[in-house]
């Protein structure tokens, strides 16, 4: 199992971080550190960027996240059509973690705030599919 | 040996803008328009060709595009016929190869072309095409990827950090489009008002339909030699690189180098590079053609530039400090706003410029330009490139 279920589009379909879908089927969100450097990111990486050692660990994005910008997306890119409109958020956790995601669909651009507390999750799409998203912390 | 002194002599760009041509035959025209901007330059001067193209492969079904180019405009180069791809920013890197290759003695007159086709039959094909721009895996797979949300994020943060407006936003717009008004090649020649600007159709708000740049077809070419080559083959005003500068600073996936999104480090990175590199300051620049890919690009570009103080950009646009009679003149042949934005092309849409403006043949011309500056930002904003041009090396 790869990345050919993930997203509302998929790009690429193997990848090395692959464990990182079995992990979203099982309700995580994962990213990495290094054992090495401690350098820690998502997306996950399964060699370190900072010092280029293999010798990574998983561990799960938990806790609250503060969104730092977002925007309404009104125009889809090819095979996003039937999505629009959608908000995509940008979040930052500890670690120095930032995560680009869309926020779940009961919040509306009304409902936003700069700086307010998410928390990121799973989230099931149509035909199977699967993605990670923002909620209400 | 000694270093060689690199001069751009000619260049020269076709008609930007929905286009019933294939790439190739875009290339030829823009090829054919530079040959005629040096009537001293014979094709066999020519030993190196460096095409700029990133959609080539996809758009256009042409990969290893550079020997096809050369074909079609009857050069046959011996030292260097390969493409380049830094999207936005690809004339602009092909500029910078050429130079080096030309300081090293590794070329002698290398044609730096390159240019898009972007309009296809099956117009979902582009906007798939951009999902290939950025890290795909995980923010295309989210449905990022056409690069207005991103600009718009942006455009947000600078205007909660520092008050800008988007009248401010929208005199970048009013300010290019006047400009690029009376270019013939421009994919728009016609002004826009503050009022029009201000009333757009929002395309991802706060930016509107006249603060972005559209999709383009179109290609450019200009070609470089070393000084003594150069005071051979043209009696205009010689025009040298000075410096050039090309940061990225991670900033993929949205991993920003930045504090905020309205915070480039990586330009102001690229900056202090090429300023140290061409012995210049900011101050000392004339003119600027700058990517105003979106109207909060341009601000920002005047702040990490150098121009003004971080925050001022939008002050500084709005009151007329980067206009003709201003500090500096930006975007003076129309910019992405007015030209479009074919991205292979563009930084070669702005090295004409610059040379016509050191040259003292622009339409609208700056009296008395001593130092020009080109510079891209690429994709959604994972890249700088900067360029200086002066009068003298």
């Amino acid at each position: 199992m790869g990345f050919e279920n993930f997203g509302t589009v998929s790009f690429t379909t193997e990848a090395k971080v692959a464990d990182f879908i079995t992990q979203l089927e099982a309700g995580k969100v994962m990213a990495t550190r290094c054992r090495q450097c401690g350098g820690s990111y998502f997306p996950p990486k399964a060699d370190c960027p900072k010092c280029l050692s293999s010798d990574v660990e998983w561990f799960e994005v938990k806790g609250k996240g503060k969104l730092a910008s977002y925007t309404v997306v009104n125009y889809g890119p090819s095979g996003f059509e039937n999505d629009a409109p959608y908000i995509l958020a940008l979040v930052q956790f500890d670690e120095g973690i930032q995560i680009l995601a869309r926020l779940s669909r009961d919040i509306t651009e009304k409902d936003i705030k700069i700086g307010m507390n998410l928390t990121v999750h799973p989230a099931k799409l149509a035909d199977n599919r699967i993605a990670y998203e923002f909620k209400r912390a | 040996m000694t270093e060689r002194k690199v001069c751009i002599i000619g260049a020269g760009m076709d008609k930007w803008g929905v286009r019933e041509a294939s790439l190739v035959d875009l290339a030829q025209e823009a090829a054919k328009v530079c040959f005629d901007d040096v009537p001293a330059l014979k094709k066999e001067d020519i030993d190196g060709l460096i095409f700029a193209s990133s959609y080539c492969g996809r758009s256009s079904f042409q990969v290893n595009a550079a020997p096809v180019i050369a074909e079609r405009i009857g050069i046959r180069p011996t030292s260097i016929c390969t493409r380049v791809d830094t999207l936005c920013a690809g004339g602009s890197s092909g500029i910078i190869m050429a130079t080096g290759l030309i300081k090293a003695g590794l070329a002698d007159v290398v044609m730096v072309a390159g240019g898009e086709k972007l309009y296809t039959p099956q117009r979902w094909e582009t906007y798939y095409s951009e999902m290939a721009s950025i890290d795909h895996d995980w923010d295309g797979a989210q449905g990022m990827g056409l690069p207005p949300p991103f600009f718009s994020m942006t455009a947000q943060e600078h205007m909660k950090r520092y008050g800008t407006t988007k009248e401010q936003l929208a005199a970048v717009s009013v300010k290019n489009r006047r400009n690029g008004a009376n270019n013939p090649n421009a994919q728009f020649q016609k002004a826009v008002t503050l009022e029009e600007v201000m009333n757009a159709r929002a395309v991802v708000p706060p930016l509107g339909l006249f603060d972005c740049t559209p999709i383009t077809d179109g290609c450019a070419a200009v070609i470089l030699t070393h000084e003594d080559k150069a005071k051979e083959l043209t009696d205009r005003p010689l025009v040298y690189v000075r410096g050039t500068a090309q940061a990225s600073l991670h900033s993929m996936s949205m991993n920003w180098p930045g504090e905020d999104l309205g915070d480039w480090a990586h330009l102001r990175a690229a900056a202090k590079k090429v300023f140290e590199r061409a012995r210049v300051k900011p101050e000392d620049v004339d003119v600027a053609q700058t990517h105003d890919c979106f109207t909060i690009s341009e601000i920002i570009e005047m702040e990490d530039l150098g121009f003004c103080k971080k925050g001022e950009g939008g002050p500084f646009v709005e009151s007329g400090q980067s206009d003709f009679g201003g500090k500096l003149a930006v975007n003076t042949d129309g910019g992405l706003l007015s030209c479009g934005h074919p991205f292979g092309a563009t930084g070669l849409r702005q090295a004409l410029e610059i040379l016509c403006q050191l040259q003292g043949r622009a339409r609208n011309q700056v009296e008395g330009a001593k130092i020009g500056l080109t510079h891209n930002l690429s994709g959604l904003n994972v890249e700088h490139t900067i360029l200086i041009y002066g009068r003298e090396p």
